[in-house]
């Protein structure tokens, strides 16, 4: 060590003040372009990157602005040459987009608003409650996880069609009221409250929807959140349930009516497009928004497990 | 009375349970058990169990040259959407797990592809890759029937499928690349370790625990999938796109084949079972990396 030192020392003596100076200026400068060159081309490859993931997106919307000759031809075409606004007023106008949006409101809000009462009910009574039988009902949920929605739309299909409710409101909204996930995810978040909690409630006078909707739900805003935002864009974006069980065009939700639209003529792919950007929104704009707590409340919860 | 009175609460618990159990038994247990049921029957044209007819859909399945197809469809597609997928996310969580300015805006495109319905997304793919029209032929100069043409079907509906399931890898990726201790960056750098170096031998390693629940997780994604071949190729051209989910579809509504259905669907649940149980499995063991 001491031999070392040494020659360190006998290294510095051959060097004056000045250049010392001026060499641990040009390291700086050198960590510095280094440090800047990194960070370049960091951010040259993450434009790279978003580009080639938001291509499908971008260019749908360049397309649903074009005059429908302007797609039509053996030319370059990434831009329209002249935008026009003249696809989403037809869209408007010729398919009833309103009332697809409408249903698809109407349906995804009420599969959230109930999978949120129903899945913290469950989980309420799994995290604070004894009774016989917790853990194999418990099971039984967990178990649904495993089963494949797809697996059992045949004999929902037959079920719902014998009950006469094909193509009603109530047909598209049912099944999906609760699911294994959500329950999962708000016990994750309850069983992080001590018991005692519910306990001194209770001594309080506290019955247990009253702790459930005063003490819980503002408790758990988070998981909620995620939650809401997720059921929303699935139920959102639902495809095979609706296209089997509606039937009329009232009765549409976005993704099926729009797809609907998908024939071969010129007018109507650019009016698609149109649509499939207006009802892509929704949903982008949920996302987005709700990006923060949907990430806060998969994490926290769901992977961890 | 006291007893009464606990019993009451005792009874009280389930009734916080009855609405959960009420949607699950009418449209999962009971179609469960029903889609079972009719697997063992022949059907009239509304599903109507007629005729029992013991394992015959089975063994019908499993000498058809169709549902062998379907199965090796299913396959192939499976494996490019998971590789696809999971590159993507994890490509996209290492480019955005430095800080620098503008990371929001990338962040957030990276993981929007979550927001996207399979329908919105083959409906866009069928423009992008028509074969007159098409962007993709122009911008590459190829002059390729894409969707109609057995070799690139699959590939296509996969790339889709890929790009709309790489969003959720995206954030999955993201959580792991966080949780990895900076700190042994900042050593490996010191011991001189080249960036490629530090992938392989530290981001990789660290990234395992969400690795393999992230691979299952795509895997049981994959197999769902139905909006886009519906909407881009339906199932065809020839069989070469025929995925077990739109098998059982056709099948059913299409053919009348309630029975055939039914048995596919239960070989779907039986695959997408074992998957999940292999998963539970080796999160028991693998967390204690």
């Amino acid at each position: 060590m001491a031999e070392i030192n040494e020659t360190i020392t006998m290294e510095n003596w051959q060097y004056n003040e000045q250049e010392i100076k001026r060499l641990h200026i040009a390291m700086n400068a050198r960590a510095l372009r280094k440090r800047r060159i990194r960070k370049t081309v960091l951010i040259t490859l993450n434009i790279v990157m978003a580009v080639f993931i938001l291509f499908p997106l971008l260019y749908t919307v360049s397309v649903s602005l074009m005059p429908s000759d302007q797609l039509f031809t053996m030319d370059m075409n990434l831009l329209p040459k002249s935008p026009t606004l003249d696809n989403y007023a037809r869209a408007l106008t010729q398919v009833p987009l309103v009332r697809f949006i409408l249903n698809s409101f109407l349906v995804a809000g009420c599969i959230t608003l109930g999978q949120i009462v129903t899945c913290s009910l469950a989980a309420f009574a799994f995290s604070f409650l004894e009774f016989r039988g917790k853990n194999v009902l418990f099971m039984l949920v967990m178990a649904t996880m495993m089963v494949p929605g797809e697996a059992t739309i045949i004999s929902n299909y037959l079920t719902v069609s014998s009950m006469g409710l094909l193509d009603t409101y109530p047909v598209l909204i049912l099944p999906s009221l609760t699911s294994a996930m959500g329950i999962f995810l708000f016990r994750q978040f309850y069983m992080t409250f001590p018991k005692s909690l519910y306990e001194s409630a209770k001594l309080d006078g506290c019955g247990n929807l009253k702790f459930i909707v005063k003490i819980l739900i503002p408790l758990t805003k988070s998981a909620i959140g995620a939650m809401a935002v997720y059921t929303f864009i699935n139920a959102w974006n639902m495809y095979m349930w609706p296209l089997l069980v509606t039937g009329s065009e009232e009765m549409r939700t976005v993704q099926i009516g729009i797809s609907m639209l998908n024939s071969v003529d010129a007018q109507s792919i650019t009016l698609m497009m149109a649509g499939v950007v207006a009802i892509i929104i929704p949903s982008m704009v949920i996302f987005i928004v709700g990006q923060k707590q949907l990430i806060r409340g998969m994490f926290s919860g769901a992977v961890k497990g | 009375m006291n007893r009464f009175i606990e019993k009451l609460k005792q009874g009280n618990a389930y009734l916080y349970l009855i609405p959960c159990f009420l949607i699950f038994g009418v449209f999962l247990f009971y179609p469960f058990v029903k889609t079972i049921y009719l697997s063992f029957y022949k059907t009239d044209k509304l599903g109507q169990a007629k005729l029992f007819v013991g394992a015959e859909n089975y063994t019908d399945l499993f000498t058809s040259e169709a549902f062998y197809n379907s199965l090796f469809v299913t396959l192939i597609f499976v494996v490019i959407v998971v590789v696809g997928s999971m590159l993507i996310g994890l490509i996209a969580a290492v480019l955005c797990s430095k800080a620098f300015p503008g990371i929001r805006f990338f962040s957030t495109s990276y993981a929007l592809p979550m927001a996207i319905a399979s329908s919105g997304a083959a409906m866009i793919f069928k423009i992008i890759l028509n074969p007159t029209i098409g962007i993709l032929n122009k911008l590459t100069g190829l002059d390729i029937n894409w969707i109609n043409d057995p070799k690139y079907a699959l590939i296509c509906v996969a790339v889709l499928t890929a790009w709309l399931n790489s969003g959720i890898n995206f954030l999955y990726f993201s959580a792991g690349l966080g949780n990895i201790d900076d700190t042994i960056y900042e050593r490996a750098s010191v011991d001189g370790a080249s960036a490629v170096q530090k992938f392989f031998r530290l981001t990789l390693p660290g990234l395992s625990p969400i690795m393999f629940y992230t691979l299952v997780v795509n895997i049981i994604q994959a197999f769902q999938s139905f909006g886009q071949v519906k909407i881009l190729t339906q199932g065809g051209p020839g069989e070469s796109t025929n995925l077990i989910v739109y098998s059982i579809y056709r099948d059913a509504f299409f053919n009348y084949k309630f029975g055939s259905a039914a048995a596919q669907s239960v070989v779907l649940f039986i695959i997408i079972m074992l998957l999940t149980l292999v998963m539970f499995r080796v999160e028991k063991k693998g967390v204690k990396y």
